[in-house]
């Protein structure tokens, strides 16, 4: 069953990531994916997340969906330009890849080839109404298709922009370019998200709620000072640097985290930036 | 104007390896402002090469070296030095330097890296806000340009990555989108903002550019 399919019959949804391997042999995140396999109803495949070079997206999509995974393809429009960009929609259409994440990407500057040139031919609202076109037949430059696909197209939501009207005009924009669904920047307190609930209330799409196990203070760190506007909640931080096992600590308040918004959401996006392997234990500890 | 930055001296003496004599060329207009090849740079420059042992036949500051009339004009005034010379350094953009380079036959090498057409703040404060992209969508953002002052020239809004305000990429420079924000809210303009825009037309501005009015 597809993404949008169990987004109709589920009463909770539940994706997760894993980023392709920065090399050819892709057993070991393979591996990871086998044993969550019927667990979660997603797995977002990033492209060249941060900017660090590794597998395509596609390719890791597709082994994934071999393996029996509902995969989500993300795309950047970081990379490529507005042919680059549209052939491989076409060759995720001919793979049966269905689902397809769009999002601007991280500058070059912040990944491991600086040097590259920054391509943001097309932006991400363009993009997901590029690939409406596509489904109809017809490409972003007026020219007929020989056949085409239909996809399940999403974005992303910075819940903690500000000022917050500006991402909400742009949510709208995505909405109106035909996306379906979208995926959060992780939220680490309850408060937070209600007020970005009450924020988007009334939008006709659906919110992955991002969900992401801090593993070490090094990240809590990281968070606040490149991420969040709103640090990350005192007890919290408090948690992990007491703990005896940091990032043991880290998934179990994602744990509960879930269980404690898991009447308030419809649906979930779990990051895991670097512990996937984790993602058994997290999966078992917040009961889903 | 367009802003430049000297070169390392280095990279300029691994330019002109096997050369031994030089002439220098500066610019009177934006490499003055620059303070990267007016009089006093041409001078520096002279006295520093001839320190590492070449042998500086002659200099020269044209007022605009990307006027290619003019410049081969001061050169042909220059004559006897520029004769003289196995290689040109020429402290000016790259316009210059090409304008330079169209005029002689010995080797001419850059003094300077072109960095962007800038607005001038105040003194020795530059800003990059056109990026001459050939197609001016400027009206559509309260008169300021994403193409150029938003890192990824974004069209329909900002991305996820700034961070209080400021941009991903540098944390030093603000995120264009905010200021458009409340530009446009200012003018009562923000409801344009709600449009999606289309992709540039970037066939608007493919290199090389070339104008010839009355032709």
């Amino acid at each position: 069953m597809g993404l949008r399919e169990l987004f109709v019959q589920k009463d909770f949804v539940v994706t997760t990531e894993i980023p392709p391997p920065k090399g050819v042999n892709a057993a070991s995140s393979l591996d990871i994916a086998k044993k969550i396999l019927r667990r979660v109803d997603g797995i977002n495949v990033t492209d060249n997340q941060r900017g660090i070079m590794r597998m395509c997206s596609l390719a890791f999509s597709h082994l994934l969906k071999e393996i029996g995974h509902n995969p989500i393809m993300q795309v950047c429009t970081r990379d490529r330009n507005r042919l680059a960009l549209q052939s491989d929609i076409l060759g995720a259409g001919a793979l049966g890849i269905e689902n397809i994440c769009i999002m601007t990407g991280d500058h070059p500057k912040l990944g491991d080839h600086p040097d590259a040139k920054p391509v943001f031919d097309l932006d991400s609202i363009q993009l997901i109404k590029v690939i409406k076109e596509l489904e109809t037949g017809v490409c972003m430059s007026g020219k007929r298709l020989e056949s085409s696909a239909k996809f399940f197209v999403g974005g992303v939501v910075n819940p903690f922009f500000e000022p917050f009207e500006l991402e909400l005009i742009k949510i709208k924009k995505k909405i109106d370019a035909g996306a379906e669904f979208f995926q959060t920047q992780p939220f680490f307190d309850k408060e937070s998200l209600e007020k970005f609930l009450e924020e988007v209330r009334g939008l006709n799409t659906k919110f992955l709620i991002g969900i992401s196990p801090i593993k070490s203070v090094k990240m809590i760190n990281f968070l606040n000072e490149k991420v969040l506007t709103k640090k990350i909640p005192e007890n919290i931080s408090k948690r992990i640097e007491t703990a005896e096992n940091q990032t043991e600590e880290g998934i179990r308040i994602a744990a509960e985290f879930i269980r404690e918004i898991k009447g308030m959401v419809r649906s979930i996006h779990i990051m895991p930036i670097g512990i996937e392997s984790y993602l058994p234990y997290l999966l078992d500890e917040a009961g889903l | 104007m367009i802003i430049t930055k000297q070169k390392d001296f280095d990279e300029l003496l691994g330019m002109m390896d096997g050369q031994d004599s030089v002439f220098i060329v500066g610019c009177g207009e934006c490499a003055t402002t620059c303070r990267t090849g007016g009089e006093k740079e041409v001078g520096e420059m002279s006295v520093k090469l001839t320190e590492k042992g070449k042998t500086v036949t002659g200099t020269v500051v044209i007022n605009a070296p990307c006027l290619e009339l003019d410049t081969r004009r001061v050169l042909r005034q220059n004559k006897d030095a520029v004769e003289k010379t196995e290689a040109i350094l020429v402290l000016a953009c790259g316009a210059g330097v090409q304008a330079v380079a169209e005029a002689v036959d010995c080797s001419v090498y850059p003094g300077l890296d072109s960095l962007f057409l800038g607005n001038v703040f105040r003194h020795q404060h530059f800003y990059e806000k056109c990026s001459t992209c050939g197609e001016c969508v400027i009206g559509s953002y309260g008169g300021i340009c994403p193409v150029t002052r938003c890192s990824k020239s974004l069209l329909n809004g900002p991305c996820g990555g700034s961070v209080k305000g400021m941009c991903e990429v540098d944390n030093k420079k603000e995120c264009v989108w905010i200021a458009i924000y409340d530009r446009m809210k200012k003018s009562n303009t923000i409801d344009r903002l709600s449009k999606i825009l289309p992709a540039k037309r970037h066939s608007a501005g493919t290199i090389p550019g070339r104008v010839i009015n009355g032709a």
